[in-house]
């Protein structure tokens, strides 16, 4: 399955994050528009060029272009206000292939060739780590809109990439957010955790679960695994219905999942389930079908239809620019990767990368579109999660969880 | 403790194992009907292997085949399950017929490595040729019943596993018959004997093994569909697993031997099956092969096999 494993490889947790079916079809668009990078005329005091490192073309060109577009469009509405200090944003958006190696050499040429002040990173994790060395070498801080890997910002010795920063939260939040979900809003008290064995993601998640639903004084009744590419989940899950959870967590990813939910459903295990962004694909509805899909939930990013008043007007001003386009996960994080930006270069009141770098790590209570957050040590964003609820095969927004 | 509460611990007690036998009889339920599927997959090994001596690696992509061919009769064309499994099956038959005429006859008497290495490139063409054609991403069957649990006696049986136990009793009595009481059946056993002499006494060695290939792909193919509609997914490799567990059923039950091929099948599925319900589930896959290997080492002619010396 030499397409999915790539995914999974090169960019396993963002393949979660695409947030709308059709979005994956219909973000192509525009990709041609890169900014030519010998921007003559303009001396640099005049602008402050932030640099866009996407995948525009290649196997996830839709998350890299879905960022883009986010980008821009939060890169017009600061300059038709004024910009930053009177100075535009110039964003230079470069095609990264999808690959690793030129997402590097990509990151050299921002900031050698085009002198950019920072940076957005690549969508994927894995071409975000390919980036983050030269960044920390060349002291120009990169923002990953959608790079939710924890090892980005810290190593896996534990320290920190001095300027590594993103927008979005980390995987194993999800996990976190799932378990005060099922026991706040669900009343679950012994729950079961049916977990991708083969992905660090599930896992992640999974850990991340049970230590919260453990220390919210739920009971694990039942933990089980399954390994990527199973088609039989039938026997497990027999095990997991014979310790009678109220609640089965199952990180995951949809086509997986698709069949979990469908055979748990047939097997008679009635109980909500949960996931993360991993099911965020048709191809979910489409396999566990509409019907056992309903009474299940998932934690994302953001959702077009949280009726909250700065969602909203972003989403009326996305569909004005973009031709009615409803904006998914990826654009809302593009969106808010510049405003991040931009109000860590005014409190820097500077261009310079150490400044910059400081700012952002003193970020405290931003408001963006994907929620309100403060970076944490660990440069990694503390911020509200979205639960959404399958109703019919279609998701719909239900309510917002606070870390 | 008093009379009251020592009582009431053994009524809890009693409900306890009440639940336990029902997860296990829901579990054996399970395991024969994954072990169906494996039987009828491994029918197709093993009536090849008996007659060419030929480890036909390509037949789980036969087996993948039927089950997209299910899917699109199902869905596309509104067929019914019954018509779809038929059309499934026809089509695997002539499917495999052309694998081994196109592939397999010209090698018939170079090396049987040859010809194994062959299987694998099959294998691998069928594969990649369907992804070519239709991108690698699954399909979905559609559901086959509304209300899909009957509960007897306290267990909830599924009604797609009673279809597929159904199906496949059908179609092992069907193939029992046609090899012990038709003509082609004997012309079948006579060529697995010794191809040679069955020339000798007037029997078509090709057609038989062209019709030997068919029936083998046929049951595939019908194995194919059961497996979408009870798994609900098909997608162009999915015959890999499945296909490489039918051969340890095919082994362990005896390679060549049609009975044999039936009861590894069930073992295999239900010993898998145990092996999850234990709370193993991560050595499912490890447990068939680990019984592969042991079947190797102490009884390399199978359950059913007897201890035939090499021929020289």
């Amino acid at each position: 399955m030499a397409e999915s494993n790539k995914f999974k490889k090169v960019g396993s947790v963002f393949l979660a994050t695409s947030l709308l079916a059709g979005v994956l079809a219909g973000c192509g668009t525009g990709d041609g528009k890169e900014s030519n990078s010998s921007s003559g005329g303009k001396s640099d005091s005049d602008t402050i060029k932030i640099g866009a490192n996407l995948e525009l073309s290649g196997p996830v060109a839709s998350y890299g272009s879905s960022i883009g577009q986010g980008a821009e469009l939060a890169v017009k509405e600061i300059n038709d206000a004024g910009g930053i200090d009177g100075k535009k944003i110039e964003l230079i958006k470069v095609d990264n292939k999808s690959e690793n190696a030129e997402s590097a050499s990509q990151a050299m040429k921002l900031i050698t060739q085009d002198k950019v002040v920072a940076m957005l990173s690549p969508a994927t994790s894995g071409n975000t780590i390919a980036t983050v060395q030269i960044a920390n070498e060349n002291k120009i801080p990169i923002v990953g809109a959608a790079a939710t890997a924890p090892n980005i910002t810290v190593n896996e010795d534990g320290s920190i990439n001095e300027y590594a920063f993103r927008t979005c939260f980390i995987d194993p939040f999800q996990g976190t957010v799932a378990a005060n979900f099922a026991v706040d809003e669900l009343d679950a008290k012994n729950v079961a955790i049916f977990a991708d064995n083969a992905s660090d993601y599930a896992k992640g998640l999974a850990a991340a679960f049970k230590e919260t639903i453990e220390e919210k004084g739920g009971k694990v009744v039942g933990e089980e695994a399954y390994v990527a590419k199973d088609t039989d989940f039938k026997t497990t899950l027999t095990r997991i219905k014979a310790s009678n959870p109220d609640f089965v967590f199952i990180p995951g990813y949809y086509e997986e999942v698709g069949l979990i939910i469908k055979q748990a459903r047939e097997l008679g295990i009635d109980v909500p389930l949960m996931g993360a962004d991993g099911w965020d694909s048709p191809k979910l509805v489409e396999l566990a079908g509409a019907k056992a899909l309903d009474n299940t939930y998932i934690t994302n990013h953001y959702s077009a239809e949280d009726p909250e008043e700065k969602i909203q007007s972003f989403v009326a001003a996305f569909k004005k620019e973009f031709s009615d386009k409803s904006p998914d996960a990826f654009n809302a994080l593009g969106y808010d990767s510049i405003y991040f930006l931009k109000d860590a270069i005014e409190r820097a009141g500077s261009t310079d990368g150490d400044k910059i770098q400081q700012a952002l790590a003193d970020t405290k209570d931003l408001t963006v579109v994907t929620g309100k957050f403060t970076v944490d040590k660990n440069h990694n964003p503390v911020k509200t999660a979205t639960v959404l609820e399958y109703v019919d095969g279609k998701q719909k927004f239900n309510s917002k969880v606070n870390p | 403790m008093g009379a009251s509460e020592f009582a009431l611990f053994f009524s809890v007690k009693e409900a306890v194992k009440g639940v336990k036998v029902m997860e296990w009889i829901q579990q054996l339920i399970n395991g024969v009907s994954l072990g169906s599927i494996y039987a009828l997959i491994a029918l197709g090994y093993t009536m090849v292997y008996g007659i060419i001596k030929l480890i036909n690696f390509a037949h789980g992509d036969v087996f993948m085949i039927g089950g997209f061919i299910g899917f699109y009769a199902m869905v596309r064309w509104d067929m019914g399950f019954i018509p779809a499994l038929l059309l499934a099956m026809i089509l695997c038959a002539v499917f495999g017929v052309i694998i081994e005429r196109v592939a397999y006859k010209r090698l018939r008497n170079s090396t049987r490595i040859a010809a194994l290495i062959t299987a694998i490139g099959v294998s691998l063409l069928i594969e990649y040729t369907v992804v070519f054609f239709r991108g690698a991403q699954p399909e979905g069957y559609p559901d086959l019943f509304v209300e899909k649990n009957i509960t007897i006696l306290g267990v909830q049986i599924s009604k797609t596993s009673i279809l597929i136990l159904a199906v496949s009793i059908v179609l092992m009595l069907l193939l029992q018959f046609i090899v012990q009481k038709t003509k082609i059946g004997k012309a079948m056993r006579a060529v697995s004997h010794d191809a040679d002499a069955a020339r000798l006494m007037g029997i078509n060695v090709d057609n038989t093994i062209s019709a030997t290939f068919a029936i083998g792909s046929a049951l595939a193919g019908a194995a194919g569909v059961i497996f979408g509609v009870y798994y609900t997914k098909v997608d162009p490799f999915m015959g890999i697993i499945p296909g490489l567990k039918a051969f340890v059923a095919a082994v362990l039950g005896g390679i060549g031997i049609i009975p044999g091929a039936m009861v590894g099948g069930m073992l295999l599925g239900v010993v898998e099956t145990f092996v999850s319900a234990l709370g193993f589930s991560l050595w499912r896959d490890a447990a068939a092969f680990i019984i592969l290997i042991l079947i190797l080492i102490f009884r390399p002619e199978g359950i059913f096999g007897k201890n035939t010396r090499e021929k020289v």
